[in-house]
């Protein structure tokens, strides 16, 4: 129990400083608000007549449409910025110094996945906010918006296990920014910005099968609709299967670097 | 029992290179012990062994008593380290750095931060504690990494090249706080490629070329292996036969070298007032004298063919590797 509680106060302060790391470094803090925000500004802006289009789904504006693509790019941008800051660690020698400590290794990464959560809290808190001010409705209220911010959150630590993985296995902050346009290409193949139903084969069956999609659906619903137990499974399936990966995959990464040095 | 016990040591990597091949080596409670080398050597690989960081490959070793493989966390809540180049967070304070390096030890909230206080103060860097790490002068660094190791006060202290790149002060801020430590009960293992860091600092010497250890001994006894101390006299012209048959009375008088007369002494400094009384006695005038003493760098040479310091010394003992450079192979 006390070895419990001892890990859980590392992961608290690596997950503090991992936040504090964000927002000191500019360049790990743009991706997650500025890109979205300025592409979301974009769209709204240049693409938002696209409601009036047939098949496009009921929305009040196109903003309610977009904000959970913006909330989604986002979290994955914070898990990537993430994975970055790991690997910048692992470049500079700092994890050596987390490393000689008499704590879980694994402690390590879960301390960074805890800063990735906090950062997908407070994107989605941001990008509320903004929905507010811009005049989006909640459909779903209150209640709604807490499920928005739960699922970003969760979402951020699916995504930043992955980038995690990636920079546990090479070592190198360049490879794990190297991530940024595939992150891009799964984000244009599923549901975030355009509707399944107004696209192109073959992308349309992509986005209909994408589990972001349905993360995103997640997101979306408690702005645009109602929240149906089918659509949250789907989308904490979908997260989970991302985490079950990322973190899979983390402890594949860990194993073998502690295993050669 | 021993602070450090080490047997036949080895760590192979990528491509068959190994960098550490059979280290042998013990180092007693409270002694403060330097692993001696240049670039290359071995020296930081068989510190990431005994740090718990780079699985060895061969042999076996215990720090504080415990294995450092089979009983890793026990070794590691038994050691401080402060490894090469300080590898710190540029974007945390120095106060941040020892807070969370006290969280990682499992001290309380409030102890951390009496200790964070303490240690920064001990360092002399509680002026900067709450400026990010990234505006610290390389001193400064080396200052802050000693003291993030001292957080959970270990009973084995490693430190791997803690002054390299450092200026004369900041090097000899850093050794007075290594003394201090030792003074107070600490066992010490640094590696250094300088000589007068392993001289000035430490009780034994393990030299170290190409992952293996050459020699080892005190600082004295590693000189003593090569040579005794020599005096080198400048005398007025015609004198030199009689000069040489004067202090061949109080040493061994050795060939002359470009014009300067030479005498081996036993007794090293000592033997000098001596000598030049001697010679005054003779009536033969003396220009200048130096007494020459062996270095740790002679012995080097003695053991290994090549300089440690000075010309080429990253290259000296080379071909070993140190395993930043290297990718690592399937233990």
């Amino acid at each position: 129990m006390a070895g419990l509680v001892a890990n859980a106060r590392v992961v608290a302060s690596l997950g503090a400083r991992s936040v504090r790391q964000t927002f000191r470094r500019p360049q790990l803090a743009a991706p997650i608000v500025v890109f979205p925000s300025l592409l979301l500004a974009v769209q709204t802006g240049g693409a938002g007549g696209a409601v009036n289009l047939p098949q496009f789904p009921e929305v009040n504006g196109f903003l309610d449409f977009m904000l959970a693509g913006a909330m989604i790019q986002s979290c994955l941008l914070a898990g990537n910025s993430g994975g970055i800051a790991l690997a910048v660690d692992l470049e500079m020698g700092f994890t050596d110094r987390l490393f000689v400590a008499p704590v879980s290794r694994y402690a390590i990464v879960l301390g960074r996945l805890a800063g990735t959560a906090a950062l997908g809290a407070i994107s989605a808190i941001y990008y509320v906010v903004v929905g507010l001010i811009f005049g989006v409705t909640y459909e779903e209220g209150v209640g709604g918006v807490a499920l928005m911010v739960l699922w970003v959150t969760l979402a951020a630590v699916a995504f930043g296990s992955i980038a995690a993985a990636i920079a546990l296995r090479t070592g190198r902050a360049s490879v794990v920014q190297g991530m940024f346009p595939m992150i891009f290409v799964i984000l244009f193949l599923s549901t975030a910005f355009f509707p399944a139903e107004l696209m192109q084969e073959p992308a349309a069956t992509v986005a209909q099968y994408n589990p972001l999609s349905f993360v995103v659906a997640g997101v979306r619903d408690p702005v645009v609709s109602v929240v149906t137990g089918a659509g949250a499974l789907k989308a904490f399936a979908s997260i989970a299967g991302f985490a079950a990966l990322g973190l899979g995959l983390s402890a594949l990464a860990m194993r073998r670097r502690l295993r050669l040095g | 029992m021993a602070a450090i016990e080490v047997r036949g040591l080895e760590r192979a990597f990528q491509g068959g290179v190994k960098a550490v091949r059979g280290v042998a080596l013990e180092v007693a409670e409270g002694e403060i012990y330097a692993f001696l080398g240049p670039n290359g050597a071995g020296k930081t690989t068989t510190v990431r062994m005994l740090t718990t960081l780079l699985r060895p490959t061969g042999g076996s070793a215990r720090v504080a008593g415990h294995d450092i493989v089979r009983e890793a966390p026990a070794v590691r809540r038994a050691i401080g380290v402060a490894l090469q180049e300080a590898a710190l967070d540029p974007l945390m304070t120095g106060r941040e750095l020892i807070h969370l390096q006290a969280t990682l030890h499992r001290l309380p909230r409030a102890e951390a931060r009496a200790r964070a206080d303490e240690l920064l103060a001990r360092v002399g860097l509680e002026y900067a504690a709450d400026r990010r790490v990234g505006t610290y002068s390389g001193g400064m660094r080396r200052r802050l990494d000693l003291a993030s190791a001292l957080v959970h006060e270990p009973r084995v202290l490693f430190l791997d090249e803690p002054t390299t790149g450092l200026d004369p002060v900041s090097r000899k801020t850093i050794w007075d706080e290594v003394r201090a430590l030792n003074r107070a009960g600490t066992t010490v293992f640094l590696t250094t490629q300088y000589l007068e860091e392993a001289d000035q600092l430490a009780d034994r010497v393990g030299i170290i070329a190409q992952g293996r250890i050459v020699a080892e001994g005190t600082p004295r006894e590693l000189k003593a292996q090569v040579g005794k101390p020599h005096l080198e006299i400048a005398i007025a012209d015609g004198e030199v036969e009689r000069a040489r048959e004067v202090v061949g009375r109080l040493g061994r008088a050795l060939p002359p070298k470009d014009g300067l007369v030479l005498v081996e002494l036993d007794g090293g400094a000592a033997q000098v007032a001596p000598v030049v009384r001697a010679l005054d006695e003779a009536g033969i005038a003396v220009e200048s004298l130096q007494l020459v003493e062996p270095t740790l760098d002679d012995v080097f040479v003695a053991k290994t063919g090549r300089h440690l310091e000075g010309d080429g010394a990253g290259e000296a003992a080379g071909g070993a590797g140190e395993e930043r450079a290297e990718q690592p192979a399937e233990a």
